[in-house]
């Protein structure tokens, strides 16, 4: 495999794993939680695809229908799950979030069976660029994920909701002295991370058609520690953790040697890096405020 | 009539009893202060009156609402702006962004631009600053920051929660003379300080609070005169 195609997979594997990062980080910084069921609303939106495509067969309405379904069930989890958790233990709400995960599992596998389903969402073919064969799908996932994140780091910076986002990870209670309804930022956090999370599924799904109840266990497990590395409540910390990871991905499956072992090498990253810099590569270090 | 009337509040951290009914109330137009040491509640009363800490009992009528189990955000809403002690501005952003977060509470554009530069005029230092990241600000500049910060959105009373501390004694004459201009230009204030002199002087009415409760009351200068003040409060 050419070394450009081996990049080009693994940025646009990497953006994916982005996406999902960016859900961690944000509910992260803002919340203060680990929202452990975040990997399985990319599955929930894989399976509003399938529905989508079964009946009405078209990949885009497919797409809108899970990001909006997404939204509203991430918007759903938080107020019934973690909210009455707010002031609780860490340990309580992440048992919590992991309790999360497995009930969204299991919903999943009573409505839709255990066998994979296979959603093919479009065969976009390949393109040709000199002696370089290019899968469609990457430079769609590149590009649209690129162009997601720009917007959403616009958004943070530049609109009074992205600013009072970034107030309410700093300083909740100064935060609320401002004005700024603090329940509120939180689940337009919830919203905006579940929605980054179904054009994941999106991406995913575009890549490999095959659709089981665990199709976010293990890209979430991925994008969270790819959110460590980048510096857990950092945006840009996220995009770079996400790309990191994929890049290492693709380069490791193309050499056998290493290949069946990608998994553990891209977990290495994240013991390595912490050792480095406990707090991420792009993580602040934070006085606790009192 | 009362700009701000709080009766019998009384806060619980758990079990431990912070503020023991106290009842005070703050006329339009005036400087309250309420002293008293490390641990007597001021801080507690402040945060519990603009909706940060529940109270267990008691009311809190503000403007003519009742605020008493309002979320803070709301209180905000209503015209009332806190300094927070510690100044807890936000750290990673501007000076300018600061006050633009201290703007949250008004409607689109409103004045912003006219409101903006009346805080440069009053605070100058502020000006000079206005694009450094404010964690890198001094603890006075950062003082400052936080009262302009506060009076982005127009309060009818601003609280302010220990603003002379851990400022160097020129800082702390100039901090009470910023209050007592604001004053002037119509923002009635509640202050909380450990400095009972400085804010007793410029107090129109002052409390006194010990252990959750409110031990005296008076002007200003009735309780700068006063025997218990002086020794507790004043050094002798």
């Amino acid at each position: 495999m050419n070394i450009f195609e081996t990049l080009l997979n693994g940025l646009s594997m990497g953006s994916t794993y982005a996406m999902i990062a960016l859900g961690y980080t944000m509910v992260y910084g803002i919340a203060k939680m680990l929202n452990f069921a975040h990997g399985d609303v990319i599955m929930v939106g894989g399976y509003m695809i399938f529905l989508t495509m079964a009946s009405v067969g078209n990949p885009i309405l497919g797409l809108a229908i899970a990001v909006v379904f997404c939204m509203l069930l991430g918007i759903t989890i938080e107020k019934v799950a973690y909210k009455p958790l707010r002031g609780a233990s860490p340990l309580a709400v992440l048992i919590t979030a992991i309790g999360v995960s497995y009930l969204l599992q299991s919903t999943a596998q009573m409505i839709f069976g255990s066998a994979p389903k296979m959603v093919i969402v479009a065969d976009l073919g390949n393109v040709m660029l000199g002696s370089i064969k290019l899968p469609v799908y990457t430079l769609v996932t590149l590009g649209c994920s690129f162009a997601i994140m720009i917007a959403l780091s616009l958004f943070v910076k530049y609109t009074k909701i992205g600013r009072a986002m970034i107030a309410v990870s700093e300083d909740k209670g100064a935060a609320q002295l401002m004005g700024i309804n603090v329940n509120g930022i939180i689940t337009i956090t919830f919203a905006i991370g579940s929605a980054l999370a179904a054009f994941a599924g999106f991406f995913m799904l575009l890549k490999s058609p095959s659709l089981t109840n665990t199709l976010g266990a293990m890209p979430g497990i991925k994008a969270f520690t790819a959110a460590v590395i980048g510096g857990i409540g950092s945006i840009p910390g996220a995009m770079l953790g996400g790309i990191l990871m994929g890049v290492v991905e693709a380069i490791s499956l193309t050499i056998p040697a290493i290949a069946p072992y990608t998994d553990a090498i891209e977990f290495s990253i994240l013991i390595i890096i912490l050792l480095v810099r406990p707090s991420g590569i792009l993580g602040k270090k934070r006085r606790e405020k009192v | 009539m009362a700009l701000l009337e709080v009766k019998d509040l009384e806060v619980y951290y758990g079990v431990i009893n912070a503020l023991k009914g106290i009842s005070f109330e703050v006329n339009e137009g005036e400087i309250v202060t309420l002293i008293g040491a490390n641990g007597a509640g001021k801080t507690t009363t402040m945060q519990s009156v603009i909706g940060l800490i529940p109270a267990r009992h008691g009311s809190v009528i503000y403007d003519g609402h009742d605020i008493t189990k309002m979320p803070c955000h709301k209180i905000v809403h209503l015209g009332m702006s806190q300094v927070p002690e510690g100044r807890r501005v936000f750290q990673e952003l501007t000076v300018y962004e600061n006050l633009m977060m201290g703007a949250y509470s008004q409607g689109k554009k409103a004045n912003f631009k006219e409101d903006i530069d009346s805080i440069y005029e009053r605070f100058p230092r502020l000006a000079e600053r206005r694009n450094q990241i404010a964690g890198t600000l001094s603890g006075g500049e950062q003082q400052m920051l936080a009262m302009g910060r506060a009076l982005m959105s127009h309060p009818k009373l601003l609280m302010l929660d220990e603003p002379s501390m851990g400022l160097s004694p020129l800082l702390v004459d100039q901090v009470f003379e910023i209050i007592k201009d604001i004053n002037k230009d119509g923002t009635t204030i509640l202050l909380v300080e450990q400095n009972a002199g400085k804010s007793l002087a410029i107090s129109d009415r002052a409390y006194v609070l010990e252990t959750g409760s409110i031990v005296l009351s008076g002007t200003g200068a009735e309780l700068a005169a006063s025997d218990k003040v002086k020794k507790a409060y004043l050094g002798g």
